[in-house]
């Protein structure tokens, strides 16, 4: 398990790089590889852009013969008062393409997202093996 | 200091004064040792006789340390550059507290081994400062070179008459999207080129905000009457793309650099053809 801070976009290149690092040891295809390292990178920089920083913790899981890779990113900002506007495809309140949060659901296999109003944001995601 | 210390302190110095010349030998002798050869003596020698020499004034006049700080920040500089540790450009300085030791032991006074002391943590304060002009002077190399990165990995490259390519490598983030977009415009108006490529071959990872950035450096292009061309689309970042619903439009894609020259060249009216069509039929008797 490995713990990352998120504060500057350079942080948001380490998480990527780890990410990438921690994959290929997994063993994930180039394909997935390069969609959870996309995905950590959206949701690293949703952190940094909504909440100021946070957290990345990176963590290799293990469900029956299957190995994952688990990525768990926080913050103590203002969270998400809709969950689902902000899960629609082109809504953002950050100027982007509003892709990020939508689209880094369609790039793993698992994805729960767990905020409040006023409390905080937290988003883990899982890409299991093949 | 009290006046017992300055009194040995200065009984020290002297002592240093008097046989200059084998302090300096010594101390070229203990802190080359580890650096095997990796250094000139004959420079060693120089720049530590002027330490010794700053070192000894210092205590002489009250702006003498500010010499000697330069000397020492100098020394750090070229150190730093010449690629030695910390550690190593340190012990250029600490090295010293051996040389004069065996001059102290020869002497066997007890008031210059108080003075020994008194120099000793001059020479650690000195060793510390080297240490920190070190680290400035590595942190300015650094920024230097992010600056020449910037510069360097953003060429933008003539293909043909009128087809310009930027082939972009590594992360890219607002900064570098300035620097590329800014060169690309700038090229197109002094080549009067029609058509840009923009190549992420080397571009590891093409999130929402690398394509929102390639999206606007393509609408300026385009803005400028340009056809953009972004090639070097690789599976597993086209599958990417697709999956994250970043939807590229109307823009021309290609897989690799080869195929977007190939189309830009037919769009321009120039056709390429095989002078030597024979070598395909040699090639397939030997087979």
């Amino acid at each position: 398990m490995e713990q990352l801070s998120i504060t500057s976009n350079d942080d948001v290149v380490i998480v990527r790089q780890k990410v990438r690092a921690h994959a290929i040891d997994l063993g994930l295809s180039l394909v997935d590889q390069t969609k959870v390292v996309t995905a950590a990178s959206e949701l690293a920089r949703n952190t940094l852009v909504h909440a100021g920083g946070g957290q990345a913790c990176i963590e290799v899981v293990q469900n029956g013969m299957r190995r994952g890779l688990r990525l768990v990113f926080s913050d103590n900002g203002p969270g998400i008062s809709d969950l689902d506007l902000a899960l629609t495809d082109g809504w953002s309140s950050g100027g982007g393409l509003g892709l990020g949060l939508s689209g880094s659901r369609r790039l793993v296999d698992e994805f729960t997202l767990d905020s409040d109003p006023g409390r905080g944001t937290v988003v883990t995601v899982t890409k299991w093996t093949r | 200091m009290t006046v017992q210390e300055s009194s040995s302190r200065r009984r020290i110095e002297d002592l240093m004064r008097e046989n200059e010349d084998r302090l300096v030998d010594r101390w070229v002798e203990i802190s080359n040792a580890p650096l095997r050869g990796r250094v000139v003596d004959s420079d060693v020698r120089r720049e530590l006789r002027d330490l010794l020499r700053a070192l000894l004034r210092s205590s002489e006049s009250p702006d003498g340390g500010a010499d000697l700080r330069g000397l020492l920040a100098d020394l750090s500089r070229t150190r730093a550059r010449q690629g030695f540790t910390p550690g190593e450009t340190a012990l250029a300085v600490f090295t010293l507290k051996e040389a004069v030791y065996e001059l102290v032991e020869a002497d066997g006074g007890e008031e210059v081994l108080h003075g020994y002391i008194s120099l000793s943590r001059t020479i650690d304060e000195l060793g510390l400062y080297t240490f920190e002009a070190y680290t400035a002077a590595r942190e300015k190399i650094i920024a230097d070179q992010t600056e020449q990165l910037l510069e360097l990995s953003t060429p933008v490259v003539k293909l043909w008459d009128g087809i310009v390519a930027v082939p972009l490598v590594g992360t890219l983030d607002s900064a570098r999207t300035q620097v590329v977009m800014e060169k690309l415009l700038q090229t197109l108006v002094d080549t009067g080129s029609e058509y840009a490529v923009i190549d992420i071959t080397g571009v590891p990872a093409v999130d929402t905000q690398v394509a929102q950035h390639l999206l606007k450096t393509v609408m300026a292009a385009r803005l400028m009457g340009a056809h953009c061309i972004i090639s070097g689309i690789r599976p597993q970042i086209a599958h990417t793309i697709v999956t994250l619903g970043i939807e590229f439009g109307d823009i021309v894609t290609k897989a690799t650099l080869a195929d977007a020259l190939a189309f830009a060249l037919r769009q321009s009216g120039v056709e390429v053809v095989n002078r030597r069509r024979t070598r395909v039929s040699v090639r397939a008797e030997e087979a």
